[in-house]
């Protein structure tokens, strides 16, 4: 088995957020880190926050900070990673790539304690920058510029501190001194020494002043200071020119300003009023807005409230600090405010956001603390309290979704479409909802206006040829031709000049801004000021394509003739400039616009009904002739010429032209042609749908793409220097045209049946498009109940408040129940309720006070149908449907058994607590659905002892049960389940069971998978055969009756078999293998697995399922993350592919590493050796490499770029 | 055969990585040591990798940032109070 690893949809939660001017002076954008990948983003104008590059680094990036030499106007972004070496980057504009400018190499690399990464410092005036570890190790870099104005970096100077913890660093500000950099840090040495605990509640933390001597090329420290024990965050104050200088520290309900020989100045942070006494609140994220005269901080506190902090002061004398209410939003990793005037949020769990600020948050109602009015009491200082209320100083402008966290993936085909759906449970608390993904691009209808009659064709036309945006659209009939113009409204008009009496074929702005009409019989030239010039066709044929650019018009009449048409740039006429018989009816055309710089477009691509493709010459005097010809395995119905972005996503060299062909039997065929001898090369084919393509030129990000009509629509558009074909979330549109207006600046206008519709793509570059059911706590394992198709959703949140205990929502719920005329059963059921209750967050209860509930939703409607709260404070731990053998229901001991009967188990735990877990008492609830799988009734519960229920499966009408380390199998009865053997020395906790025949695959927590089997006659479980590494298994999935593909919470696959003989053995053993697990090898059982396949993929598996993503395709491997990304793995079905993939990425780990300096080989085999799986997102960067490179390892591998990125597209389009 | 000056080069070798980093053992390192180094380091790597701290943050429905928090100070004393010096010396005696 070989697999080819590949990342559907990236993972969409955020680390960390940056802002800086990365690619231009002024350019408002915001670097973010999405665990391994880079991502720049920018908001456009429509303030819509959009990718504008996003690069996988192989690497784990722990810290970001943006850096500006003096002088400069332009940020560097310094990057914190696993890689144990310091990256600056620098963004290239042109090329829209990242350039690493430096990467110096400071020691051991990984995640440890000692490996600096963690924390990154800047100093404000770019002179110098610190990276730190968590403990001791913290290293100075001095950063300056070369004669040539480049950045340089000098080695590094040491500031370590053993045994000494490190929570904060950052740069101060003070102008133009030597740079110092301040650090929060604890000292463990003397805790570990005294057995009697009074070190370690002395220990105390500092506040220390590193000072990099910029003369003396050392680095000392300054200054230390014990403060507040919660400090947690520094951040800088404005020095020098613009400020008293010094930091901010933010403690646990405290922030307290900080300075050397200056006194501390402290202010309570605000806290709601329904907080827990004993919680503390910590801020989280912060934001610095710096102006010459007014600078403030918006820092936000753990539950989501944005407080903004402002300090008065006269010289270097801080003399007040305060801490106002601004606002609530969801918690955010970080947030960063842009000069425009907007803030971005980049939310922990959840949709991430971009605000505009429309209030300065100096209004007086809102509760403010301040250290002038601090009060000292014996309990200590006093709080202030606050509620929470809806946005005053922010709105919101858009957002951007984000699936994390997934916490459960199932894929199945519920709904009887094409492919599979994938449904997915994501996000936390109040924001967590069901997602619904379907490959393709989602689609916005903007207008649906019905027409008269049944249109054949539609087409919008500019009225000069710099607009920006469309002025006419023509809708053609069967014999009648309707022209609308586009302003405030869409209205039909009769100034444009197009003869309405025929029916057109084709439209075209020409060149000198005037319009062309194609009909049957001839040409119609509408010239700027109305005049007309017809060219009528000689005799009695008709014309039957026609194609066009801006100067050069062609037309194909009935038998075969061709004619070209050139607009003479000084008289303005349309010329006659070729003509050729080519003696077979044509059935499409198609002229590429004109290269810039040139005059003409060289190239006619004529499509016939002898099955060919032909590629003809426009140069003069050439008289058409053959370039190039493609035989066909079908008649050609429609034909588009694309201009390519050239590899490397290289915008300033050209790239290739390519031939789209749309053939009747439903397939597109995608060749290159050579931009000079017109030759057609490299073709590629693609089955589009059951009706054969009709193919439409539109923009998308500024840049001409094709648009296929199939019994689907497909969007096809260069991202990222690769092809990408997707097909669109709509039904099928008989013809279609690119369409841009004010409201709409890249969308389309097409035809359905007798409707004109506007649509426009969003999110152009998204593999899924995604529909989301609201939920109420966050979702922890998800069901398909095979026979009614009802999806079932076990909830819990762990310190939160049951909905029945909520009084502050059962006054709004009750509310609401009457206004409607009945019960409202939660809060996700009301749109404003649960966006208030998204806005501010559910209130935060007792550690180990559970909140719940079961839910059934139907996937058509995507609503639910029934929910129940679980009661008795219990947390949902494991859920299954269960075929169960029923009690016999006669009384006296009949012995007849009542049947089998589907029923859905759900384990509970009482008072869950974690670290280290431990529950009052665990249950498990059998339900079973009736009125037809509409409702679930609790049949009984049955007390379960010995830990909590991890997991639950079915085996031959019984249950089996992982409770704790246990492994349990009960019989249904008619009170309770009634316990009937168990295995009680796995060891960890059960969080797996699958059944395959008698064999029973067990994943512990920690262990690995353990497989199984049950010995009827002695009644006993026994193991005979388990694995070598400790994995820390979150989901196993069975691939066949020996093999098991498992995910673990450090991020690695596995795919593990057991060994042919050993499974022949176990088979043919008497004893099934007993009597040698008494035995036993290595303190475990008598077999063991073999690993077939590892892989680090670098984030927490969630669930691994198995689905053929495409009709008719091969199954694959599907895992989610809790990072919100979906990959899969391929597995290959040829040994040619293996040694191609293998020896791609062998070349490209050499030719192109890491962005972030983290050594590829290793990021893959971070956990375990990697094995048996090439990496199919680095050979996917072979497409954004320079041509050179690309050229360089094609030739090593034999093949040429094109053969290749064709190698490439086609593994792409096999897996989606 | 190692000469004296030898193993004084090896001790030597040995403290300087001891110093270096952090965690590196030595023959009298007793289970508290090692445990304690293992939390410490686990920490560490929990609070690097942002999917193991959102990971701990969707289970016990906190926030990123406090889940980081918690977990840097946890480095403090991440298995408790140390053994007291006499039940060691009791425990090698036992052995």
């Amino acid at each position: 088995m070989f697999l080819y690893s590949l990342t559907l949809s990236r993972a969409s939660g955020i680390q960390s957020a940056v802002y800086g001017n990365f690619s231009a002076p002024k350019a408002q954008e915001v670097v973010v880190s999405r665990g391994k990948i880079l991502e720049l983003l920018r908001p456009n104008e429509n303030g819509k926050m959009q990718t504008v590059v996003a690069t996988e680094v192989f690497g784990c990036i722990r810290s970001m900070a943006a850096v500006r030499l003096t002088g400069s106007n332009l940020d560097h972004l310094v990057v914190g990673s696993d890689s144990g070496r310091i990256i600056l980057l620098k963004f290239n504009k042109d090329k829209g790539v990242w350039v690493k400018v430096h990467q110096e190499t400071f020691g051991r690399s990984g995640c440890r304690r000692i490996v600096p990464g963690q924390y990154i410092a800047v100093d404000p005036k770019g002179r110098a920058c610190m990276i730190g570890a968590v403990e001791k190790q913290k290293f100075v870099y001095v950063l300056n510029r070369d004669a040539a104005a480049n950045l340089t970096i000098s080695s590094p100077l040491e500031a370590h501190k053993s045994h000494h913890i490190t929570f904060s660093i950052c740069g101060m500000d003070c102008g133009f001194d030597n740079p110092i950099f301040a650090a929060i840090e604890l000292d463990y040495s003397e805790a570990d020494q005294d057995p009697t605990g009074e070190a370690a509640s002395m220990a105390q933390k500092h506040l220390t002043f590193y000072e990099m001597d910029l003369g003396l090329n050392n680095v000392v420290r300054k200054w230390t200071e014990p403060i507040d024990n919660g400090a947690n965050l520094l951040v800088a104050v404005p020095g020098g020119a613009d400020g008293p200088g010094g930091v901010l520290v933010c403690a646990e309900n405290f922030i307290i300003y900080k300075n050397q020989d200056h006194e501390e100045v402290r202010a309570v942070i605000p806290r709601r009023s329904d907080l827990p006494g004993d919680r503390g609140v910590l801020i989280v994220s912060y934001a610095t807005h710096k102006k010459k005269a007014y600078s403030f901080f918006l820092v936000q506190s753990e539950y989501g409230d944005i407080y903004k902090v402002t300090l008065s002061y006269e010289g270097e004398a801080v003399t007040e600090l305060k801490i106002k209410y601004f606002d609530t939003i969801p918690p955010c990793t970080s947030i960063a405010v842009l000069k425009t005037g907007f803030l971005f949020a980049a939310s922990e769990y959840g949709n991430h956001a971009l605000y505009q600020f429309v209030g300065t948050g100096e209004d007086d109602e809102d509760v403010e603390s301040s250290s002038a009015t601090l009060v000292q009491t014996e309990e200590g200082f006093q709080p202030v309290f606050f509620e929470p209320r809806p946005l005053k100083n922010l709105l919101l402008i858009d957002e951007m979704a984000s699936l994390m966290p997934i916490t459960d993936m199932k894929v199945a085909n519920l709904l009887n479409e094409e492919i599979p759906q994938i449904y997915a449970l994501c996000g936390r608390g109040p924001r967590a909802s069901l997602s619904v993904l379907r490959p393709g691009l989602a689609v916005t209808e903007l207008a649906v206006s019905p027409l008269p009659g049944a249109p054949t064709a539609v087409w919008t036309v500019r009225r000069n040829a710099t607009d920006e945006f469309d002025a006419f659209i023509v809708v053609s009939f069967a014999n009648a031709t309707l022209v609308f113009s586009i302003g405030e409204e869409v209205k039909e008009t009769n100034e444009s000049g197009f003869l309405g009496t025929v029916p057109t074929l084709h439209t075209q702005l020409l060149a000198d801004n005037s319009m062309l009409q194609v009909y049957p019989g001839g040409l119609r030239h509408i010239k700027p000021d109305r005049r007309i010039n017809e060219w009528k066709v000689p005799g009695r044929r008709n014309i039957k394509a026609a194609a066009s650019n801006e100067k050069q018009v062609a037309i194909a009449l009935q038998g075969g003739e061709v004619t070209v048409f050139e607009l003479e740039s000084g008289s303005g006429l349309l010329v006659e400039a070729e003509k050729r018989e080519l003696g077979e009816d044509v059935s499409c055309l198609e002229i590429p616009p004109v290269p810039e710089g040139l005059v003409r477009s060289s190239f006619l691509a004529v499509g016939t009904y002898d099955q060919t493709v032909r590629v003809l010459s426009l140069d003069p005097g050439q008289g058409l002739k053959n370039l190039s010809m493609q035989a066909l395995n079908s008649v050609p119905e429609s034909i588009l010429m694309l201009y390519n972005s050239g590899p490397g996503a290289d915008r300033s060299t050209e790239g290739g032209l390519f031939l789209h062909v749309g053939l009747q039997n439903g397939i597109l065929i995608r060749s290159e042609v050579d931009r000079l001898s017109g030759q057609l090369t490299d073709s590629r084919t693609r089955f589009l749908g059951t009706k054969p393509p009709k193919l439409f030129a539109a923009s998308v990000r500024g840049s001409r793409c094709m648009l296929a009509l199939s019994s689907r629509p497909w969007l096809g558009y260069n991202d990222q220097g690769r092809f990408n074909l997707s097909p669109l979330s709509y039904e099928a549109l008989d013809y279609a045209s690119g369409f841009a207006s004010d409201q709409c600046p890249e969308g389309f206008v097409a035809v359905v049946k007798s409707t004109l519709r506007i649509l426009a793509v969003e999110n152009v570059g998204d593999a899924f498009n995604t529909q989301a059911c609201r939920l109420r706590y966050t979702p922890r394992r998800l069901l398909i109940h095979p026979d009614t198709r009802l999806l079932l959703i076990a909830e819990s949140d762990h310190a939160a408040i049951p909905l029945a205990e909520r009084e502050d929502l059962q006054a709004k719920l009750a509310a609401l129940a009457e206004e409607e005329g009945g019960p409202v059963q939660g809060v996700e059921f009301n749109d404003e309720l649960a966006a208030l209750e998204e806005q501010f967050g559910a209130p935060k209860g007792q550690p180990g006070q559970w909140a719940g509930c079961l839910r059934l939703v139907d996937p058509a409607t995507l609503s639910t149908v029934f929910v129940t709260e679980i009661d008795g404070n219990e947390a949902i731990t494991a859920m299954a449907l269960v075929d169960l053998h029923m009690p016999p229901s006669g009384g006296g001991g009949g012995g007849a058994e009542g049947g089998v009967e589907k029923l859905l188990v759900v384990g509970c735990a009482k008072g869950l607590r974690y670290m280290p877990t431990d529950c009052e008492a665990a249950y498990i609830r059998v339900y079973r659905l009736v009125d037809g799988g509409k409702r679930l009734e609790l049949v009984h519960k049955t007390v379960v002892d010995g830990g909590v229920p991890g997991a639950l499966c079915g085996l031959k009408g019984r249950l089996l049960a992982g409770v704790g380390p246990t492994l349990r199998l009960y019989d249904m009865g008619k009170k309770k389940l009634l316990r009937k053997c168990e295995y009680n020395r796995l060891p960890h906790q059960i969080m797996t069971i699958t059944v395959q025949g008698p064999r029973i695959f067990v994943g512990d927590a920690q262990e690995s998978v353990h497989l199984m089997r049950f010995k009827k006659a002695d009644n006993a479980f026994y193991i005979f055969a388990d694995d070598i590494a400790p994995r820390y298994l979150t989901s196993l999935l069975p691939l066949d009756y020996d093999t098991v593909a498992a995910g673990d919470k450090f991020g690695n696959v596995v795919v593990l078999r057991l060994p042919r003989e050993a499974s022949q053995q176990v088979e043919d053993d008497p004893t099934g293998g007993k009597m040698a697990a008494a035995s036993g090898r290595l303190n475990g059982a008598p077999h063991k697995l073999e690993e077939l396949v590892k892989f680090h993929v670098g984030d927490t598996i969630t669930s691994l399922q198995r689905a053929e993503m495409q009709a008719g395709g091969q199954e694959v491997l599907l895992y989610s993350t809790v990072l919100g990304g979906i990959g899969v793995l391929y597995p290959f079905t040829n040994r040619e592919d293996v040694d191609f993939f293998s020896h791609l990425e062998m070349h490209l780990r050499q030719e192109h590493p890491p962005l972030c300096g983290r050594d590829h080989l290793a990021f893959r085999s971070a956990y375990f050796p990697v094995r048996s799986c090439v990496d199919g997102d680095l050979c996917g960067q072979y497409a954004s490499i320079p041509a050179k490179k690309q050229q360089m390892i094609a030739e090593a591998m034999d093949r040429t770029p094109g053969e290749v990125l064709k190698k490439l597209e086609d593994i792409r389009n096999k897996i989606l | 055969m190692a000469t004296l000056s030898d193993r004084l080069n090896i001790n030597s070798q040995i403290e300087h990585l001891q110093a270096k980093y952090v965690g590196t053992g030595h023959a009298d390192f007793t289970k508290f040591e090692w445990a304690l180094n293992i939390h410490r380091d686990s920490y560490a790597s929990y609070v690097g990798h942002h999917n193991m701290v959102s990971y701990f943050g969707v289970v016990e429905n906190e926030s990123i940032g406090r889940v980081k928090y918690e977990f840097v100070q946890r480095m403090l004393l991440p298995c408790g109070l140390p053994p007291k010096a006499q039940d060691q010396s009791e425990d090698e005696e036992e052995k």
